[in-house]
């Protein structure tokens, strides 16, 4: 870790010009993931502009009917909050299914969107990597990738996005306001995050010097037919093999509405708007389900056999699916509840 | 039926103290944070810090380093490397330490040669832990690389039989009968392939050494994290040319070891050369990638072949394993030799075979060679045990040895039968429907139950110990053994106060110093044992102090009576036959007027009985697993772990050691390995995130039994140790569980969900 300089913001605005204003800057939120890649040494920023101060915390509710999540709320006090609770389960499910309680109570949802991939080979600076540096070369096509994904990888990537609550985001169609040196904007969720293509070292959509300031929800929240599946290798503190968030409208044993969103599969929250449509209208049955998840994984590609490689995730995958949508349709299932053992709310 | 040869202990150890669940004297420390650890001592004057730098390549050669650059940073004291390591020993004696394997022993920053990923290149050391961490971050270092190769699998034409050369290494048993043959007459058999790949210890304190410069000559106090203080100060002092004096190791706790700790790691070297070489206190503290650098559970290949006849009973056993090893040592574990303790039969083959790779040298984690070796073993039982048509616990009850066939000895104790009555009677094993995939939840999972036994040595090693009892009638006992958690401080203040008949709160026991009475490293399970019979002398030696003493008082009640006809009971010298026969201990004190009494104690192995018996533990796990076929999650929902172990001194901390043994296994089941990357030569999940061992959610009921032995000739006072024993058997119940439920033999660990897609 380097020496650097740190502002503490009072305001976006203020904030953003404080990063213009220095080279080599860059946002602090909850740092529970900036933090790690400075002592990693994997980014070497001179000035980091805190935004602690920031009034960016609350959850409020909007005229339309959604809901504003601040950017620097955290994840444990937006996974606990009542309305988010009542009128957004799927989301609190989500969020509690992810890190530990005490990086949640850290961690904010601006972060949350922006952390970074836990690809072995991005964190090692001993290896390649075309995401940390670029055309240096993928260690993980062939090497160990458990991690990895399987669905929009490309030559030069194939890491994944490890967060969580950004799979719920996507099936909630949630909508991400930024605000930068240009003005504010905001950006469709399935829009925040990209595919590495040949251009792996951006994550997202944001333009330099952006700063998410909130996270609108739209109305319609799916509290009656959800869940947030997680598989992975321990049932706390892992990053998801495969995950699948569902939200479900159904009237009777039709589905009258459906989203969801595949994680650990892709370099972004996974949506396959066309296996949402085949869900539509139709009546709920274990060949619908599978058709369905056949039809999302179809162009899959894996990365070698065996444990220490990825290919396993497509039937993952699949099965996941299959499972996820029929618990959001039945809604008997479990929640994993050791996700909420000492949990503050 | 259980045999026990051995008479009942001639040690009175039947007062209050020995076999109590006492809590750890050292506990209220550790929970307030007094406990100091390695790398949170003070120093006299200023301390300056040293950040190792690790080879990226597995092979090649160093041909240049930058270190002018990182020496014009302010602060930046020195960049120590090959180029200006100082002149040390020469022989690879001077580099052996105890538990050291044959071979050639690393010598840190000794030569250009990169012999394995992570190797120490470096050592920046500048006035601030910051600056140093900065400095050595920045640090550029040239290498000419060389092809690598790591991969066991492709390597196998290269394998060469385990040489000798460790000390506790037993080669593998003769082989008897005609093994090929009666397997393939045989009605009954199974064959099977057993994987799993490198683990590392990872205990939560990482290796750090703090160097106290005195200013005293070549004078230093080294805190280390180590499992065997007086191991580090013999290898440090015949490196540097050190007095004992001069090189004095500080060891008061250690954030677990689980074997890392046996062998002086690299950091103590780096932070000695520097402090020496500088004259200046210096701290070296790992960070948790390099703590995936050192010493590792071997990637091992087993097969094995298991045949019965139609009653069951065991006709051929072959057991062959192959580890990998370094290029420049033999590691070597005892793995195939628990197949000829726990079964017999007249046809057997057991073989044992190295790899060298370029990797760095393995090293014991837990339960070393018999986890691995019973993984396979106890697999390959079971599966052999439904082949025959028998239940898996009747099976091992059929093939039950009451002698040790290995060396053809009685063993001193074996209770395991029963542990496996009493485990199976604890755990409902009556109930279990024996087809697998018979079983399910009131939610439908799949539920398997398993069983699965264990075995460890039950050795003594050299240990002594040292008893001061003051005029204030408190006892200070000394040993530099060494407490990883186990719960050494608080069993030998029970030894010593049950020798002498004082209350607990009369009595100190400190530990992890080399100006104490030499102990051997904490490890083998042998820690209870060998240092509890040196307290327990130590301290009956000052009871004969005090008998003497006692004789010498005017109208002395005790006039005449023999040491052997004295008890110590309540702070008083009685007699056996006539407790009114008494004396105060203070009394006896004041009356002497001596400010203390001092002595000293010793114990060992007992050769005869070494070459007469067979010592070991025994275990006995069962396991319910729930397994949610469709998704191939697999939960541990309960285990019972009975462990015959001879005595148990404390049932509460000897409870804990065979929990975290217990859980062990689990994480050896389900979640640890770690990811070797073979075009890269490199291990790649190295930090906590990454590599899995269970969380509190992953861990659910754990029943631990204790099947008392009285066994004194396994050991003086009647202890075998549970350090290791808890673990065993618990990995191949587990895998034998998931058989049950879903009827699927997984011969690779861990069982992760893909496995059972």
């Amino acid at each position: 870790m380097n020496s650097f300089t740190l502002t503490q913001a009072t305001a976006a605005d203020e904030a953003v010009r404080d990063l213009a204003s220095h080279d080599g800057a860059a946002y602090l939120g909850g740092g529970t993931n900036l933090v790690d890649l400075m002592k990693y040494n994997l980014t070497r920023p001179t000035h980091l502009t805190s935004l602690g101060l920031l009034p960016l915390a609350d959850i409020t509710s909007l005229p339309d009917g959604g809901l504003r999540l601040g950017a620097l709320a955290t994840n444990a006090d937006t996974a606990w909050h009542p309305e988010v609770e009542k009128r957004y389960p799927l989301l609190s499910q989500t969020i509690l299914a992810g890190a530990t309680p005490q990086l949640r109570n850290a961690a904010t949802n601006g972060g949350n969107l922006n952390q970074r991939t836990r690809c072995y080979y991005f964190y090692d600076l001993a290896t390649p990597c075309n995401k940390r540096e670029p055309g240096t070369g993928c260690s993980a096509l062939t090497g160990p990738n458990r991690v990895c994904g399987v669905l929009g990888t490309s030559e030069s990537c194939i890491a994944t996005h490890p967060s969580d609550m950004c799979v719920a985001l996507a099936a909630l169609e949630a909508v991400v306001r930024v605000q930068g040196p240009d003005g504010e904007r905001t950006i469709k969720f399935e829009d925040y995050h990209r595919l590495p293509g040949d251009k792996p070292e951006a994550d997202n959509t944001l333009k330099a010097g952006e700063l998410v300031t909130a996270i609108d929800l739209p109305e319609e929240g799916y509290a009656d037919h959800f869940t947030y599946l997680k598989l992975r290798d321990r049932s706390s503190y892992a990053f998801a093999l495969v995950s699948v968030a569902v939200g479900l409208k159904m009237n009777g044993s039709t589905i009258e509405k459906a989203r969801f969103a595949v994680g650990g599969v892709a370099h972004k929250p996974w949506r396959d708007q066309e296996a949402e449509q085949l869900l539509e209208g139709q009546t709920a049955s274990p060949d619908l389900f599978r058709k369905v998840a056949t039809k999302v994984f179809a162009e899959a590609k894996g990365y070698g056999e065996g444990s220490l490689h990825n290919s396993f995730k497509i039937e993952l995958g699949k099965r996941a699916i299959v499972r996820a949508l029929k618990q959001a349709v039945e809604m008997d299932y479990e929640v994993n509840s050791n996700a909420f053992l000492n949990s503050n709310p | 039926m259980s045999q026990t040869i051995a008479t009942p202990p001639t040690v009175r150890l039947d007062s209050d103290v020995i076999g109590k669940p006492i809590n750890r004297t050292e506990g209220p420390a550790k929970v307030s944070g007094a406990a100091k650890y390695a790398a949170e001592f003070d120093v006299t004057g200023p301390l300056w810090y040293g950040y190792i730098v690790s080879s990226p390549v597995a092979k090649g050669k160093i041909t240049k380093i930058h270190a002018e650059e990182v020496l014009a940073i302010p602060g930046v004291q020195r960049v120590f490397s090959h180029e200006n390591v100082p002149s040390l020993a020469w022989f690879d004696r001077a580099y052996k330490d105890d538990v050291a394997p044959g071979g050639s022993p690393f010598r840190p920053l000794h030569e250009p040669e990169i012999m394995f990923s992570q190797q120490p290149v470096a050592l920046v050391v500048a006035e601030t832990f910051e600056l140093a961490r900065y400095a050595a971050s920045v640090l550029r270092i040239e290498y000419d690389v060389e092809k690598h190769n790591t991969d066991l699998e492709s390597s196998i034409g290269e394998a060469f039989d385990a040489p000798k050369g460790k000390t506790g290494f037993l080669p593998p048993p003769k082989p008897k009968g005609d093994m090929n043959k009666a397997f393939a007459d045989a009605p009954h058999k199974v064959a099977g392939e057993y994987i799993h790949r490198a683990q590392h210890h990872n205990p939560m304190e990482m290796f750090a050494t703090t160097v106290d410069w005195l200013g005293d000559g070549k004078k230093m106090k080294i805190y280390d994290k180590t499992q065997g203080a007086p191991n580090v100060q013999q290898y440090i002092a015949k490196i540097f040319g050190l007095s004992k004096d001069e090189a004095r190791i500080i060891s008061k706790y250690t954030g677990g070891g689980f074997g890392a700790g046996l062998r002086p790691q690299y950091q103590v070297f780096l932070a000695v050369m520097a402090a020496l070489e500088l004259e200046h206190s210096i701290r070296v503290v790992m960070n948790r990638s390099q703590m995936f650098s050192m010493g590792y559970r071997p990637h091992t290949l087993q097969k094995l072949r298991l045949a019965a006849d139609d009653l069951g009973h065991l006709q051929a056993i072959e057991h062959k394993a192959l580890a990998e090893t370094s290029q420049f040592e033999n590691e070597t574990e005892t793995v195939v030799n628990w197949s000829a303790i726990l079964y017999d039969a007249p046809n057997t083959n057991f073989d044992y075979q190295l790899t060298k790779l370029d990797l760095n040298t393995p090293a014991d984690m837990r339960a070393p060679g018999a986890a691995t070796g019973s993984f396979a073993l106890e697999s390959a039982i079971d599966e052999l045990s439904y082949e025959a048509g028998k239940d898996p616990l009747e099976f091992r009850l059929l093939n039950y040895t009451y002698e040790d066939p290995s060396e053809n000895k009685p063993f001193t104790s074996k209770r395991l039968d029963d542990c496996y009555h009493e485990g199976a009677a604890r755990f409902g094993w009556e109930k279990r429907n024996p087809a697998p995939r018979s079983m399910r939840d009131e939610k439908g999972l799949l539920v398997g139950w398993g069983v699965a036994a264990g075995c460890w040595d039950a050795s003594t090693q050299k240990a002594a110990a040292k008893a001061v009892l003051t005029a204030d009638g408190h006892l200070t006992v000394s040993s530099a053994t060494n407490d990883q958690g186990a719960g050494t401080y608080v069993i030998m203040t029970q030894m010593a106060a049950q020798t002498l008949g004082l209350p607990m709160s009369q009595v100190t026991f400190n530990l992890g110093d080399t100006d104490m009475p030499a102990a051997p490293v904490q490890g083998g399970s042998w820690t209870a044992n060998s240092v509890g019979a040196a307290v327990k002398n130590a301290c009956q030696e000052i009871g004969k102090k005090l008998l003497k003493l006692a004789q010498k008082m005017d109208d002395s009640p005790l006039a005449g009576v023999d040491f052997e006809d004295v008890q110590f009971v309540d702070g008083h010298l009685r007699t056996n036959e006539d407790i009114t026969r008494s004396v105060a201990i203070a009394d006896v004190l004041a009356a002497s007027g001596e400010a203390k009494l001092e002595a000293d104690g010793k114990a060992g192995p007992n050769p005869l009985n070494m070459l007469k018996y067979s010592m070991h533990s025994h275990n006995a796990a069962f396991v319910e697993v729930k397994v949610d076929e469709d998704l191939g999650t697999i939960h541990v929902t309960r285990v019972v772990n009975a462990v015959a172990a001879g005595r148990i001194m404390n049932p509460k901390t000897a409870r804990s050691q065979v929990l975290g043994g217990t859980v062990w296994g689990v994480s050896m089941a389900l979640m640890e390995e770690t990811y070797l990357n073979k075009d890269l030569g490199r291990y790649v999940n190295h930090n906590y995130a990454e590599y899995h061992i269970p969380t509190n959610a992953d861990i659910h009921k754990i029943d631990v039994i204790f099947v008392e032995e009285e066994d004194d000739i396994a050991s003086s006072i009647g202890v075998k140790g549970v350090g290791e024993i808890g673990m065993l058997g618990v990995a191949a119940a587990i895998a034998n569980a998931v058989y049950h439920a879903t009827g699927k033999r997984v011969r690779e660990l861990p069982l992760t969900i893909d496995k059972l897609l």
